[in-house]
């Protein structure tokens, strides 16, 4: 089993959480409370991974980022190093094709806290950002948990962004996917087979953790099902 | 001068009536405004109006040398710095919090122990909203609506949320609450109902909404007892409202037809000779027969019992005496007078007590 790809991947699915957790939960907001006309088309656009072919959102993040674009001149100004094919372009580029999975289930759960409780906050003198934290968040729990996990599974399994973005280059780039795919092209089947079964086994557990949230199998407060 | 609350707003929700509300109101006593009407008059709407939940179209808001609202100038105060203590109908309370959390949740807020046992929250503490009944929600509202130190008090419907004979308890304990200055000094409060037993019960003042107007504001006994018009005279529950004409004005009375009946009632300032007749049920007197004893009634009307309908321990009694008029009787005279449907009898109604306004 290769596990170097495995680590690599495990590395980049938690990073790429984390930071969907830091960009998805402000843009869950602003897209469940914005009284904004044209949010639709930020809705399309932050969903626009999920219909895209993974080669085409990672043909377009490979030029956005690569050494002429703005965005790569910039962080080769800043870091004197380049995005495409690195641990940190892989980086940028799971954030990007990840970004639904983290932030629909987000906003699905702030649009479902009652909004006389978001009211009832700004009555009692808090202010919009503390009743965020304070009561939206604290009440969507369930689904935060929900988008960080369906986030860290689908960066787990992704191929054809990695592919072209980062390409193949080992303890970089190089993620238990396409050391799958490696694998089967050298027709090393049993390593294949291995990396597969622990792959499936990491996704069936998470999409079970998921969904046994949702129906509130356990506490997520402690004094659930009492 | 006096610190007044004074609101003066339209607001057109899509598709809903226009609502307009102009009111004033001290803001250094502990008085309690109703703010009356039927459902759907446009009254939650102008407590999230004075809360700052909703923007009005125009008009303005002030409280004391505040302005809230104004929208000529495009003042528009946020809900955080109105410090306006607003209880929704079901209370909404913070249900990952407990009591203690919930009550201290306010910028300004504690849940010191006084004020826990104030609201005899003390044994509750610890538990979270749905462990609690109706009842209590209320008080860990109010506790921490009045925790977060409000100028003013906002209730909707407070008591609609609760069973019936919870209803009758929290009816007298709120009353007391608010009276009792918990936070040492008067916090006046709106209430909005649109049940007329708790307007009675828990209103200094009243306002009367109708389709999204403010139509009469006053002391609650005069407006009920003196409405403006039909529509406010309908809105607070008299019985009998009825078209008449004025035949006659003499020293301070005057004579009414209504049909082929002839009353007497006191004259109000009213030039119009086209008026309504307002009658409450229980200033309508009922006598078997004709007696010869004079009394002071100035209307006596036969009439035609049309209908019996037992309401706990009264009666009401639907009347035909051309025109329709009911009256309310206990159900013990109505046992011993054999009240029937078709029986004929004689309706006695004072002067003083048929309220006349205007008509168009």
């Amino acid at each position: 089993m290769d596990w170097q790809a495995i680590w690599l991947s495990l590395r980049l699915s938690l990073l790429t959480t984390l930071i969907l957790l830091a960009v998805g939960l402000p843009a869950a907001h602003w897209l469940t409370f914005s009284p904004r006309r044209w949010k639709f088309l930020v809705e399309a656009v932050v969903a626009l991974p999920l219909v895209l072919p993974p080669t085409v959102l990672g043909f377009y993040i490979l030029l956005a980022i690569g050494p002429h674009s703005p965005a790569g001149r910039l962080y080769a100004a800043l870091t004197g190093g380049m995005l495409p094919f690195s641990f940190q372009g892989l980086l940028v580029a799971s954030v990007l094709y990840s970004l639904p999975f983290a932030v629909q289930p987000f906003a699905s759960g702030f649009a479902a806290v009652d909004r006389k409780l978001i009211e009832a906050s700004w009555c009692l003198g808090v202010s919009r950002a503390a009743t965020f934290f304070r009561v939206i968040v604290p009440l969507s729990v369930p689904s935060i948990v929900t988008g960080m996990i369906l986030s860290f599974a689908h960066t787990l399994g992704e191929f054809g962004v990695v592919l072209m973005v980062g390409g193949n280059l080992a303890g970089i780039t190089r993620t238990v996917s396409i050391s799958i795919y490696d694998d089967v092209q050298a027709l090393n089947y049993g390593a294949a087979m291995n990396t597969s079964l622990l792959l499936l086994g990491i996704s069936f557990l998470v999409l079970a953790i998921t969904y046994g949230l949702r129906r509130r199998v356990w506490a997520v407060w402690p004094t659930y099902g009492e | 001068m006096a610190s007044n609350l004074t609101v003066d707003v339209r607001k057109q929700h899509a598709g809903g009536p226009e609502i307009s509300a102009a009111l004033s109101l001290p803001l250094d006593t502990h008085s309690v405004t109703v703010l009356f009407g039927p459902s759907g008059a446009g009254k939650t709407t102008v407590l999230r109006l004075i809360a700052g939940l909703d923007t009005p179209d125009c008009g303005a808001i002030r409280c004391g040398d505040e302005v809230w609202y104004d929208g000529a100038r495009g003042i528009r105060l946020p809900p955080q710095n109105r410090r306006v203590g607003y209880l929704a109908q079901d209370y909404a309370l913070f249900p990952h919090l407990t009591v203690r959390g919930n009550v201290a949740y306010g910028v300004r807020s504690r849940a010191s122990p006084d004020l826990l046992a104030r609201f005899d929250l003390t044994d509750l503490a610890d538990r979270y909203p749905r462990q609690l009944s109706g009842g209590q929600m209320q008080r860990v509202a109010l506790a921490r609506a009045l925790a977060a130190h409000p100028r003013l008090l906002l209730l909707d419907e407070p008591l609609s949320a609760l069973d019936a004979p919870t209803r009758l308890r929290m009816r007298a304990g709120l009353r007391q609450l608010l009276a009792s200055d918990p936070l040492g000094s008067p916090v006046p409060a709106i209430i909005v109902t649109h049940a007329r037993t708790e307007a009675l019960a828990l209103g200094d003042s009243i306002a009367i909404m109708i389709d999204g107007k403010l139509r009469q504001a006053g002391a609650v006994e005069s407006v009920f007892n003196c409405p403006a018009d039909a529509d406010v005279a309908a809105a607070v529950g008299v019985e009998t409202i009825c078209p008449a004409r004025v035949l006659s004005r003499s020293a301070g009375l005057v004579t009414l037809e209504i049909g082929h009946a002839r009353l007497v009632a006191v004259d109000t300032e009213e030039a119009s000779e086209e008026v309504f007749a307002c009658i409450r049920a229980e200033s309508v007197t009922i006598e078997r027969n004709a007696s010869d004893n004079p009394t002071s009634a100035r209307n006596h009307l036969p009439a035609r019992i049309v209908s019996v309908i037992p309401e706990g321990p009264l009666a009401r009694v639907d009347l035909d005496c051309g025109f329709r008029l009911t009256a309310i009787v206990t159900r013990q005279s109505e046992g011993e007078m054999h009240l029937h449907e078709g029986e004929r009898v004689t309706a006695v109604v004072k002067a003083t007590s048929i309220r006349i306004v205007p008509r168009g």
